[in-house]
């Protein structure tokens, strides 16, 4: 099972948590620090495993940004990069070339794409289609760009 | 302003998110955050009702200042109401407030359920699956018990989608990790195992990993889940990748599917079924095959997800450790991982090959990858990956290369990082004196480790190195000379002067006849070095300095001079004052054979597990540290074992104690023998109290009788097929008790009497006692020793009869005595491959003893642990697919014979029962440990 999943910045700023078990402020605040002072001091091309505690961090760094994600101890280190990668390709499909403004400005929108493909610390669609569709499907309940256009600014 | 790409986007906070980047300083942020705040809540507190649309986009932005860091102390109310609004957007907002803010014991829950219930009965798929994550998000017990019975029915029901299906399945594996009780087994359970066969591949992957954490749990209800899910595997493996049309990622096939499959029959042995099992072994091998292809893509996604099933079938094969082909192919492939350009893959095949080196078939083909691993040590840039060169090391050494091993991690050690510096120092005092022919070599490896590293060697690593040569004659001579001549080096670790004070106090004189290391040359060497140790380290050298005066009399004056000294006898620490008055005071005025007797050399520490591997287990946590296989490396793993039951069995738990202090106390002299099955004339008893009998099943420590006038306290202490039982009687009165006497029967004879008929019973157990003074003070606490000796297996517990009188009236009592089987219990470390074997070998039904319970206290599972290896027997880790379950194994020692035994202890937490099963080489002595240990949960 997946334990948790943080986006950070290279400075250290955090941009996206997704928490698979209860967990108090405090600890996660400990392990924010823990993980970014970590994965940011690893040289590059250092591989992209390392122990902590009893779990298995997995982390890789795309543009600006680095995913990192925590794995229980007997789970499979090599898929849980591609679960990244499947994460980033889903991020790129929807907001088409992603970067790191897209989700400061739609956090909540990376967090719906997450759920859409991870739940309760497993997997739960593997099909880049399937996953996109929904997400799809649930734009279009919403409001179209000239509806956006005329909302208040505050 | 950023680019909204598609669909809404809330203005407002845009425009926040905006202002927020711009602050120039944290405090400029905090104001902007703080205007937000007063804003929100102001419209929150209106009294123009919001509409959704602004609910939201205020709920959004409070959602995104609580992930700025900041507290959030209002909106909850908000966010629950906008689970009720109809419009999707709102209630999504409204769900992920609550999964991000709303933690597992909020007040809110009830609220928050509702939403939920009406959502999930909405039919409507999108709002069933916000609901099933919200529940499977904030894992809060309360709303578990509302829908932990709603949700199999959704996900086994013939009309619900398949997407609903999925996170139906996610959501129950959730609630079932989180509160198992809340999800008991049903007929859906048959249903579930049949997703394996659904047409969707997404619910199919979803649907694996419910059935894996379940069948993890209760192996024996999905036992079925193993044919259908070899099938599925079997016909991903062979498919085109194009097949699966989207499930193909990279040209691979279903990689997810594939490992999920892969780990649940990690679940489950090998299927006994012979078609079965080919067909598994068929599938393994064109894994492997796969490996050799060439590759379908360049693209790192493809090897990546390709290697990961390739290691999830080797964790298979490795775990099934049953088919040597595989065993040796799955090696090879690791082999040439080793040496692959990918670090990644690097640092895999480093950490599966410590598996696969614990296993028999494969241990001699790991070791012929010793010199690339060597190597990996010496040129690998990552740290990360030599730290798994290290622990393959060490997982490969044994008798033909230790020496080799012991060197690289030695030399690397000059230079590796200070992070793992302590654990390869473990490592090596591990393997040095594991694999020591000649304990030379052990001395030499162990001083140069405190050279080399002395400020990570621990306590433990000095002390053992001390223990193992008082054990050992031959090599005390060796240890003074190389300790000596390490001290003169002129900066030397204070680990190493340690070490030397130790070893000189105690065998200086085997090198004292060299003049060039007199005595006086060794105390002035040693006492060069006393002003620049701490504190423990010069009590420590006063010691030594003491034993120098029972060994030399001619330092005898020097050394008193020393003691005497301002610097000693006034020093500001209590204890070096304390020890230099008493020694100074001891050498003045003890005479020579005093002192002798009070500085006799060290007894030989009893053997145990060494101290320092218990110390790398629990630094590296039980899972870490490759599984040593018994046979094939003798380590008695009962580390935990002492803190329970058996402390008192091994002396004092603590090294530093066992240094100080002599150990094993002087065997009994004088003992009445008394052959408890023999017939002897006993005083008929009135009723033999075994109230607190039971009690001592998992311990051999307490008191076993109480009442108003005397209370009875027993120590006791095991080995092999012998034991050794202090019994004290303690006078609760101010008045003496006279006429005391103490003795042990077999309750057989006892019957035996009360039917006056003679009973010849073989003796199965022969308990020395010895005689106790016949009067006991008021106050006071009178000890007998009791020697037993367990002939062969036995049933019955001998007693004890006690009589006094005490204020002239004659009292009886008589007590059974805990002396049971499971007491001759030797604890057995085995492998899930030996256990199984040794199952089937003890499967005669006779062999076999079967109890299912009602747990009589809570089923606490740390508690369970403690009594079952208070019990005796070695807890397995990792033996039985269920972690839930226990498994033991052990040695019942007798005189005439041994009788192995294993055991193994289902909890189930829903219905409070257990199931004990008990499998021994005989029949009587199966039915008497089920009787023992089923008493105790």
């Amino acid at each position: 099972m997946m334990r948790f999943l943080l986006l950070f910045s290279r400075q250290g700023k955090l941009r996206l948590q997704k928490w698979f078990t209860p967990m108090t402020e405090r600890e996660k605040k400990k392990i924010i620090r823990d993980m970014t002072s970590m994965v940011l001091s690893r040289q590059p091309r250092s591989c992209n495993f390392l122990h902590w505690k009893d779990l298995k961090i997995i982390y890789k760094r795309y543009a600006s940004l680095y995913f990192c994600l925590a794995i229980e101890n007997q789970e499979n280190e090599l898929l849980a990069l591609e679960v990244i990668h499947r994460y980033v390709e889903l991020l790129d499909k929807y907001f088409g070339n992603v970067c790191e403004l897209d989700i400061i400005f739609n956090f909540e929108k990376a967090y719906f794409i997450l759920d859409e493909f991870l739940m309760g610390g497993e997997i739960q669609e593997t099909s880049k289609q399937t996953v996109n569709r929904s997400i799809e499907a649930s734009d279009m309940l919403q409001e179209t760009m000239e509806e956006y256009m005329s909302k208040p600014a505050f | 302003m950023p680019a909204v790409s598609k669909g809404d986007g809330m203005r407002g906070l845009a425009v926040f998110i905006s202002d927020i980047r711009n602050c120039k300083s944290k405090e400029a942020e905090i104001k902007r955050i703080n205007k937000e705040l007063a804003n929100i809540r102001s419209k929150f507190k209106g009294d123009k009702a919001l509409d959704g649309y602004s609910k939201k986009k205020y709920v959004c932005k409070l959602l995104f200042i609580f992930l700025l860091g900041h507290d959030i102390d209002f909106g909850h109310m908000e966010a629950v109401n906008l689970l009720s609004s109809n419009k999707y957007t709102e209630k999504q907002i409204g769900y992920l407030f609550i999964s991000v803010l709303v933690n597992s014991n909020s007040d809110l829950i009830r609220l928050i359920n509702n939403g939920i219930k009406n959502d999930l009965a909405s039919r409507n798929p999108t709002f069933m699956n916000l609901a099933l994550h919200c529940i499977a998000n904030v894992g809060s017990r309360e709303m578990a018990e509302a829908f932990a019975s709603q949700i199999p029915n959704i996900l086994v029901a013939g009309d619900t989608m398949d997407s609903v299906k999925q996170s139906a399945a996610l959501c129950l594996l959730r609630l079932n990790r989180m509160s198992p009780d809340l999800v008991p087994m049903g007929e859906w359970t048959a249903r579930v195992v049949h997703l394996l066969n659904d047409q969707h591949l997404g619910v199919v992957t979803a649907a694996t990993s419910l059935i894996t954490n379940l069948a993890q749990k209760s192996p024996d209800d999905f036992k079925t889940a193993v044919s259908l899910a070899v099938a599925r595997l079997s016909r991903i493996v062979t498919s085109a990748s194009i097949d699966l049309q989207d499930y193909t990622y990279y040209f691979v096939a279903a990689p997810w599917l594939s490992v999920k499959l892969l780990r649940l029959l990690q679940c489950y042995p090998p299927p006994e079924d012979a078609a079965l099992r080919s067909r598994l072994t068929e599938c393994l091998e064109t894994i492997l095959n796969k490996a050799q292809e060439p590759p379908k893509s360049k693209k790192v996604q493809h090897s990546n997800a390709k290697n990961a099933i390739l290691f999830e079938a080797i964790s298979l094969i490795i775990l099934h450790d049953s088919e040597p082909t595989l065993l040796v192919r799955a090696c090879n492939q690791l082999g040439q991982f080793l040496q692959h350009r990918e670090t990644n893959l690097r640092y895999l095949a480093l950490e599966s090959m410590c598996t696969l080196a614990s296993s028999e078939f494969s241990h001699e083909a790991v070791k012929t990858h010793i010199d690339t691993v060597i190597n990996a040590l010496k040129t690998e840039r990552d740290v990360s990956v030599r730290q798994r060169a290290v622990d393959l090391l060490y997982a490969m050494c044994d008798r033909s290369n230790a020496k080799q091993i012991v060197a690289e991690m030695l030399s690397y050690l000059e230079t590796a990082d200070y992070s793992i510096r302590e654990e390869i120092v473990l490592k090596v005092a591990i393997l040095a004196e594991k694999y020591a022919v000649d304990y030379t070599w052990y001395v030499d490896t162990i001083l140069n480790l405190i050279r080399i590293a002395g400020d990570y060697v621990s306590e433990e690593v000095w002390y053992r190195v001390i223990q193992i040569v008082i054990n050992r004659d031959e090599v005390q001579g060796y240890a003074a000379k190389t300790v000596f001549e390490a001290l003169q080096a002129p900066a030397c670790h204070e680990n190493l002067v340690k070490v030397g004070g130790y070893i000189l106090g105690e065998f200086g004189n085997l090198i004292a006849g060299d003049s060039r290391s007199s005595p006086l040359v060794q105390f002035n060497l040693l006492h060069s070095k006393f002003h620049l140790c701490s504190v423990p380290t010069r009590a420590l050298l006063l010691s030594a300095y003491i034993k120098f005066i029972n060994l030399f009399p001619e330092v005898k004056t020097t050394i008193q001079d020393v003691l005497r000294s301002d610097s000693q006898l006034r020093n500001a620490d209590v204890e070096l004052q304390q020890r230099a008055v008493e020694y100074l005071r001891l050498s003045c005025i003890a005479s020579t054979d005093i002192l002798a007797t009070v500085l006799e050399e060290m007894p030989p520490f009893p053997e145990r597990e060494s101290s320092i591997l218990a110390k790398l287990k629990k630094k590296k946590g039980p899972g870490h540290l490759p599984d040593i296989d018994d046979a094939r490396r003798n380590v008695n793993g009962s580390t935990e074992h002492s803190e329970n039951a058996e402390a008192p069995k091994t002396g004092s738990n603590h090294p530093f104690t066992d240094l100080m202090s002599v150990n094993s106390p002087p065997p009994v002299a004088n003992s009445l023998l008394v052959d408890v099955f023999s017939d002897i004339s006993t005083p008929a008893p009135v009723d033999v109290c075994e109230e607190n009998f039971s009690r001592f099943v998992c311990k051999n420590n307490g008191v076993i009788f109480e009442n108003q006038l005397l209370q009875i306290g027993l120590k006791s202490e095991y080995r092999q097929n012998l034991g050794r039982m202090y019994v004290f009687f303690g006078n609760k009165t101010s008045t003496q008790f006279l006429s005391f006497s103490s003795s042990v029967a077999s309750q057989d004879s006892l019957k035996a009497h009360i039917l006056s008929a003679t009973c010849v019973l073989s003796p199965q157990l022969n308990v020395h006692a010895k005689t106790v003074d016949p009067i006991i003070e008021g106050g006071a606490q009178v000890q007998q020793i009791l020697n037993i000796e367990c002939v062969s297996d036995f049933t019955d517990a001998p007693v004890l009869t006690i009589q006094f009188r005490y204020g002239g009236a004659l009292q009886n009592i008589t007590v059974k005595l805990p002396v049971m089987l499971n007491k001759f219990f030797q604890p057995t470390e085995m492998t899930s491959q030996d256990f199984f074997q040794r199952w089937k070998q003890l499967g005669a039904p006779q062999q076999e003893v079967q109890k299912i319970f009602k747990a009589k206290h809570p089923m606490d599972s740390e508690v369970t642990k403690a009594k079952i290896l208070g019990f005796g027997v070695a807890l397995l880790d990792g033996v039985d697919p269920n972690p839930a379950n226990f498994v033991g194994a052990g040695v019942i020692h007798t005189k005439s014979t041994q009788v192995g035994c294993l055991l193994r202890l289902e909890p189930n937490t829903q219905a409070e029962m257990y199931r004990l099963t008990l499998r021994t080489s005989r029949d009587s002595v199966s039915q008497r440990l089920c009787d023992l240990l089923s008493d105790q949960f």
